[in-house]
């Protein structure tokens, strides 16, 4: 692999793995109030979060460009506090990879916490568990395949990312050049032995972190029964 | 640490709206028809639902003006229908969790393990546990978070009949031993029978009468009274079995009385269902009769039931107690059966229970 490839698998990565952990950090919370919620907002909210999967990535991309470029509502508060705009940098990556891949991390938490319901919570706060105590030793070990299917997929889906790089990010190597990126110039220029390694590589990773995972999750399943 | 509640909750098609007085010991059975809020009481006491009024345990109150402590903060022992333990623990596990947060030794583990007899199961994981195992580790669970109140929401609907039979012993142990009030929800008779001192009986979301188990079963204007199997509930002291005979005899309302079998421990609280469709009245006493039991008392109440009209209800004062017998309503014009009268009952069958 060249140079600007290994450059390219870094950011692709890196993208991944921060956008996988504020994915967490913040779906954690919207999943558990979509699972748990009577409010009658629950369906809009449902909606906004399933987008990212109808939408073309492009549009979103689009919106991204505008809302975070230089003279959008973003660019301009932040030009305001004196920061950078996000569009063309990592950080609006990461912004846009959030927004991309939210529904592969909220939707399958959603489903791990209604699973789990309220009936172990209820115990447990009868046993003198209060919220988060219940929340970290009953929910999140109850709902453990959920997160392993979040993670991965939020992980995987942010690698495999194309449409809103291209279109929020640029191109710059180093910076904001990720892999997909990095094949679809490969392939315009004609050099399809590299835009091959990097391909394979991306399938046979993607293939091994699936297999994995749910290799695992069958596991817990039978261990369970 | 009496209970004291008055409470009331709305949901669609349901209103509860109940007063509830317990003494600081002893188990009061919440009994009703499916759907009359016995459970929805229950994990009102519990805090698990937000019902308006006020709630009291030892004047310390729970849930006042606005004021709710929340159910991690009651200490109250709570086992479900369908036990819910955690299935991602060990029973062993399972049993921490609750003595962690009530800052228990480790060494407390052992009465209630023992008391349960669930030692062999510690290792285990709850989904190789059957219902009854379940519920008995439920119940430990429940003791080990230190409660101040016991609450025990059907704690056999799980369970098959062969194995309730296995695990009522434990909770009838348990119930007698235990310095708290203990709050039991109920409809099957049987349970009434063997754990309750004092019953509630709801329906439709209301209290409709309460009382001691002898006292509440002698009446004949509740709904017990209507029940296809209606019958006293009497206290038998005293056992002594007959060897030879497969009988006991026990001192039931001041009376000696012939129990079927030789089970019974010296020294055991006892109690026998009597139900009326089993009793005969006489105005003389029998002689020669090849009925063992025959108690001299006083008749208090007839009645009539309008889904029988050829039978009488009668109510019947035995020393401190009461017997209920169906006699036809010819015989009930024959004999003159009315308050105030003396009469023979002539008991065909005791149940144990």
């Amino acid at each position: 692999m060249t140079d600007p490839d290994l450059a390219a698998l870094w950011v692709t990565l890196k993208l991944a793995t921060v956008t996988t952990i504020v994915l967490l950090v913040l779906g954690t919370p919207l999943a558990w109030w979509l699972a748990h919620t009577r409010n009658r907002l629950r369906p809009l909210a449902e909606a906004l979060t399933a987008l990212p999967l109808v939408l073309p990535p492009t549009v979103l991309g689009f919106y991204l460009l505008i809302t975070l470029g230089a003279n959008g509502p973003v660019g301009q508060l932040l030009n305001a506090l004196g920061a950078q705009p996000l569009a063309f940098t990592f950080a609006g990556l990461v912004v846009g990879s959030v927004i991309y891949s939210l529904p592969f991390v909220v939707q399958p938490l959603r489903d791990a916490f209604a699973a789990v319901g309220h009936g172990p919570l209820e115990a447990a706060a009868s046993l003198g568990a209060g919220p988060w105590d219940r929340f970290f030793t009953v929910a999140v070990p109850l709902a453990r395949r959920g997160f392993v299917t979040a993670i991965t997929l939020g992980f995987a889906h942010t690698v495999g990312e194309f449409g809103v790089v291209l279109m929020i990010g640029g191109n710059i190597p180093g910076e904001t050049q990720v892999l997909s990126i990095a094949i679809y110039d490969h392939v315009e220029v004609l050099e399809y032995g590299r835009a091959h390694l990097l391909s394979g590589g991306l399938l046979l990773f993607s293939l091994i972190l699936l297999t994995v995972v749910y290799a695992t999750n069958r596991r817990s399943r039978v261990v369970g029964s | 640490m009496s209970l004291e509640a008055r409470l009331s909750l709305r949901r669609p098609g349901f209103l509860l709206d109940a007063a509830l007085s317990l003494p600081e010991r002893g188990v009061t059975t919440v009994f009703g028809p499916s759907g009359s809020g016995k459970t929805t009481l229950l994990r009102c006491l519990a805090g698990l639902e937000r019902p308006a009024g006020e709630l009291a345990l030892g004047g310390e109150y729970w849930q006042r003006d606005g004021y709710f402590l929340p159910a991690h903060r009651r200490r109250v022992g709570m086992v479900f229908q369908d036990g819910r333990l955690f299935p991602h623990l060990t029973v062993r596990g399972n049993l921490r969790f609750a003595m962690r947060r009530a800052g228990c030794e480790e060494a407390a583990m052992d009465a209630p393990v023992a008391l349960m007899g669930i030692e062999r199961l510690l290792a285990r994981r709850p989904d190789t546990l059957s219902g009854g195992e379940v519920q008995r580790v439920a119940v430990a669970r429940a003791l080990l978070s230190q409660p101040r109140l016991l609450l025990l929401d059907e704690p056999l609907a799980a369970v098959d009949a062969r194995r309730k039979q296995e695990i009522l012993p434990f909770l009838e142990r348990l119930t007698r031993e235990l310095a708290l009030p203990v709050v039991h929800v109920s409809h099957s008779l049987d349970e009434v029978i063997r754990l309750a001192d004092r019953l509630v009986l709801m329906d439709e979301g209301r209290v409709v009468a309460s009382g001691g188990v002898t006292e509440m079963f002698s009446r004949l204007d509740l709904p017990l009274a209507q029940r296809e199997d209606v019958g006293a509930v009497l206290e038998a002291h005293a056992p002594r079995p007959l060897p030879g005979y497969h009988l006991t005899e026990a001192t039931v309302a001041g009376q000696k009385l012939l129990l079927p079998g030789e089970s019974a421990e010296p020294g055991e609280r006892l109690r026998v269902r009597i139900r009326a469709r089993d009793v005969s009245l006489t105005l003389k006493p029998p002689s020669e009769t090849s009925i063992l039991n025959v108690l001299p008392g006083r008749i208090t109440e007839v009645v009539e039931r309008p889904d029988a009209p050829g039978q009488r209800l009668v109510r019947v004062a035995v020393g401190d107690a009461a017997l209920l017998s169906w006699v036809s309503r010819l015989s009930a014009e024959r004999l003159a059966l009315a308050p105030g009268q003396a009469v023979y009952a002539q008991v065909k069958a005791v149940a144990l229970a």
